[in-house]
């Protein structure tokens, strides 16, 4: 058993866990994930890492509620465990001095940006983060960011904090100084993602992105998360999460992610049901 | 010649029926599909055995079942001893009598099959194998303990034997596994209504009280690897991680959604009980019409699950005809009886979409068989102009696997075929790097149970003579 053995609320339905998985924490490296479940009753749920400690042997996931699973996990407080824990799972992002780079977060994207942007500045990086959420009150993990970079800008899609837009605005105010920036790293919903590399394709300025397709094994033995990069199939599991972001399909990447609408919904009514009925 | 007349008695006497749930009944549910022999049919049957002073039966089972003895057990209504003559070679019992190719083995090979109809081996071992499971009483004396320790990778049945067989030795074992439970294929592949998952885990519980220790949610190459599990202690590792790569046709439309790996499509099903949905919380779904690629055991199971899950019409679309399918010949007649429609000559060339990246058709090729080819078997030749739409929601790709490159990858050193599989001595099973051997899919392709059993326990005895030597 894994057990959360610390829960801190970050905005409504984001929660952030830290997990005793000592073995996990002590190869884990920034871009990886885990795959979690929570009972025997339970999907494979993957949850990019946000941050670890070696030392304590914990693993920080930030989880958002989003339907069925992730509103169990979400729920979930210290003491409570995961049957099964299991990573760290997928390719490390290639971490070294580039120079000047900008680390793009959206919405949840900030956590798995968070691990990125503190080794891309250990490594030497002027570190230039941007960070995006839909207002003040839903911008998450602004004091870790502010740890982990060389400078933050703020974007929020109704102007309560910093430039009022998207990250591709705040991506442009950077740009707009100066910076000679050699490398982007963006992660946020799949639509900011494409928004970026739309972006930076003219700029000609490369731009990893983290995929996060529909998931069962994360070993590579499904092919459920396969994605369409550079005109080739690849299993983000495995073959990722990161990939060249101007070589991504992501209208295919978009529709995948509705495979199970139908069934999802089913599963999230029942939750409702539940909840109202007051049993399990 | 009493003896003669006997066995001319014998030849006549037909072989005992598996009695099955009606075709339109399990159709629909994920119960077992046969339900095994009554303990006076199991007698009946093994009274047919001629207990050949030569049993060329044998011959044929890869890992070289006591065959005779067993059925003389069974004969004599001694089922608990029957049981117990099993295990001396075959540690999974239970599981080869349900799924092994028997009709390619051991009962191709039984002398009454020359003449008549072979005894129904595999049917008697799941009956005899299936009663030592009820009773629970499992025959372990703990060794003494050599010492050693070995690390095995993959909890599939080359896995697992490799680890009963080790721990027989005396060695300490750990098996690390990749997914939530031990298993493999077993528990990820084959259907419940074919293999229920109950027997698996027994078969597994009984490893656990030899002492063997498994670890699931070990993804080797990532957490560890091959080296470090050597230079922490293990004295020898065991690679037997299968053959879990699923292959795609490379035709248009294969992302689309509708579209999966017969791996995702039964994973769904049977690792993560989809079935029960919303019960269990993950998801699986098919649409009115399905179609299967491929004519395989894997093809054979997608598709009857399909049907199973609701599906009104279920293909099996396949290049080359019946003779040339290559699934076990049982499972094909339980699918036709199910329902399941084959289009042979058939050849899928791309996958239509709608608007939102749904499955909406798909468009297929006709073939006719032309000379033999270098396998000899009849090559199939596409008919020109023939192509044809059919309307479907669903489609499985079940053309086959290859071996998953987490561990060989991760792993300097280590000697692999063109495929990508590992080559290993054919006596020993040790590969290339010293200590280390493998067995099973990794090391053949994608094969049979009995196979990866097999190789299991000859590793076993390779890596208790190396250990021996150190
Ligand atoms: C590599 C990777 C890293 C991720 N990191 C995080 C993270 O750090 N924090 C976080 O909150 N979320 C993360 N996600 C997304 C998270 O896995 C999904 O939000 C979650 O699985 C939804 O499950 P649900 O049952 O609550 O929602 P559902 O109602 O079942 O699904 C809602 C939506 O989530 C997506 N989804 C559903 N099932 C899966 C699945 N098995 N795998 C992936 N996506 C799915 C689909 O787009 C679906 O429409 C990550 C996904 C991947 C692939
Ligand atoms: C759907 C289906 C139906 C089949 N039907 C039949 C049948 O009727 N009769 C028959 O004889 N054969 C059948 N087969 C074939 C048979 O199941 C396989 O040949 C057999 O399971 C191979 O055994 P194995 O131990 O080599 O590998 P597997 O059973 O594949 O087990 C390998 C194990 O290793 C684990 N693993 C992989 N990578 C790692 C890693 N990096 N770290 C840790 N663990 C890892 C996997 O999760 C898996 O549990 C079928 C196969 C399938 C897919
Ligand atoms: S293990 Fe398989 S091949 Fe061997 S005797 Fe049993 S059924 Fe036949
Ligand atoms: S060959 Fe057939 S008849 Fe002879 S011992 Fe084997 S099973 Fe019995
Ligand atoms: S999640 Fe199964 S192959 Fe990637
Ligand atoms: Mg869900």
């Amino acid at each position: 058993m894994y057990h959360v053995v610390k829960k801190r609320l970050l905005a409504t339905g984001i929660a952030l866990l830290d997990v005793n998985a000592p073995a996990v924490a002590a190869k884990v490296e920034p871009g990886q994930f885990v795959i979690v479940r929570v009972d025997e009753q339970s999907e494979r749920i993957p949850l990019t890492v946000m941050d670890f400690d070696r030392e304590k042997g914990t693993i920080t996931i930030v989880v958002q509620d989003v339907g069925y699973s992730s509103a169990i996990i979400t729920g979930m407080n210290e003491g409570d465990a995961f049957q099964d824990f299991v990573g760290p799972l997928g390719v490390e992002s290639e971490i070294e001095n580039y120079g000047t780079v900008v680390c793009i977060g959206g919405g949840l994207g900030i956590a798995p940006i968070h691990p990125i942007a503190r080794a891309l500045k250990d490594a030497g990086n002027h570190v230039i983060s941007v960070l995006g959420a839909r207002s003040a009150d839903l911008l998450i993990l602004e004091d870790e960011m502010a740890a982990a970079s060389s400078e933050v800008v703020i974007a929020t899609n109704d102007g309560s904090k910093g430039v009022k837009g998207f990250v591709t605005d705040g991506l442009a105010e950077v740009l707009a100084q100066g910076h000679q920036v050699k490398a982007i790293w963006a992660i946020g919903p799949m639509i900011m993602m494409k928004a970026v590399v739309d972006y930076t394709r003219s700029l000609g300025i490369k731009t990893i992105v983290s995929m996060n397709p529909i998931m069962v094994d994360g070993t590579g033995m499904c092919g459920a998360c396969r994605i369409s990069v550079g005109n080739e199939t690849k299993f983000a599991c495995v073959d990722g999460p990161e990939f060249d972001g101007h070589l991504v399909d992501f209208d295919l990447a978009m529709k995948r992610l509705a495979f199970y609408k139908d069934e999802e919904n089913r599963a999230k009514a029942r939750l409702e049901c539940n909840h109202e009925g007051g049993h399990h | 010649m009493a003896e003669n007349i006997e066995s001319t008695k014998k030849v006549k006497i037909p072989r005992h029926e598996m009695p099955c749930q009606e075709p339109e009944v399990r159709a629909r549910n994920f119960e077992e599909v046969a339900l095994g022999y009554t303990e006076e049919t199991a007698i009946e049957e093994a009274k047919r055995c001629l207990q050949c002073k030569k049993p060329k039966c044998v011959t044929g089972c890869p890992v070289e079942v006591l065959i005779p003895e067993f059925i003389k057990k069974v004969a004599e209504g001694d089922f608990q001893e029957a049981g117990n003559v099993l295990k001396i070679k075959n540690s999974l019992p239970a599981v080869c009598g349900r799924v092994c190719p028997q009709e390619n083995q051991c009962e191709s090979k039984c002398i009454l099959g020359i003449k008549g109809e072979s005894v129904a081996i595999g049917r008697l071992e799941r009956f005899a194998a299936d009663f030592g499971m009820k009773t629970g009483k499992s025959v372990f004396e703990k060794p003494a303990l050599s010492g050693k320790r070995v690390a095995i990778i993959g909890a599939g049945p080359a896995g697992l034997a490799c680890a009963g067989d080790l721990a027989k030795a005396g060695h300490a074992v750990t098996v690390l596994e990749a997914l939530h439970v031990a298993g493999g294929v077993l528990m990820y592949g084959i259907p419940q209504f074919r293999l229920p998952k109950e027997i698996v885990q027994t078969e597994i519980e009984n490893l656990k009280t030899m002492g063997v220790e498994i670890l699931t949610n070990q993804v080797v190459g990532k957490i560890t690897s091959v080296d470090e599990l050597m230079e922490n202690g293990y004295d020898a590792v065991f690679i037997g991680t299968g053959a879990g790569l699923p292959y795609f046709m490379d035709i248009p439309g294969e992302n689309l959604n509708g579209v999966y790996s017969a791996n995702e499509f039964l994973t769904r099903t049977n690792l993560m009980k989809g079935y029960k949905f919303p019960d269990y919380a993950t998801p699986v779904k098919v649409g009115k019409n399905v179609a299967v690629l491929g004519a395989g055991n894997v093809a054979m199971d997608s598709a009857r699950t399909a049907l199973r899950l609701g599906a009104e019409n279920v293909y099996i679309i396949y290049r080359r005809s019946r003779d040339e399918m290559p699934a076990r010949k049982e499972e094909l007649e339980h699918a036709e009886e199910e329902g399941i429609q084959f289009r042979l000559l058939t050849n899928p060339v791309a996958i239509e979409g709608d608007e939102r990246g749904w499955v909406k058709s798909l468009t297929c090729l006709r073939y006719e068989l032309g000379e033999p080819d270098a396998s000899g078997r009849r090559a199939p030749i596409a008919i020109k102009g023939s192509e044809f739409d059919i309307p479907m929601d669903t489609v499985v790709v079940a053309i086959g696997q290859g071996p998953n490159p987490l561990v060989t990858t991760s792993t300097p050193g280590l000697e692999l075929n063109k495929r990508g599989n590992i080559v290993a001595d054919p006596e020993t099973l040790m590969t290339s790097k010293p200590g280390v051997f493998a067995g099973g899919d990794i090391v053949t392709g994608a094969a049979t149970v009995i196979l990866a059993m097999g190789a299991g326990k000859k590793a076993a005895a390779g890596i208790d003579q190396y250990l021996k030597g150190k």
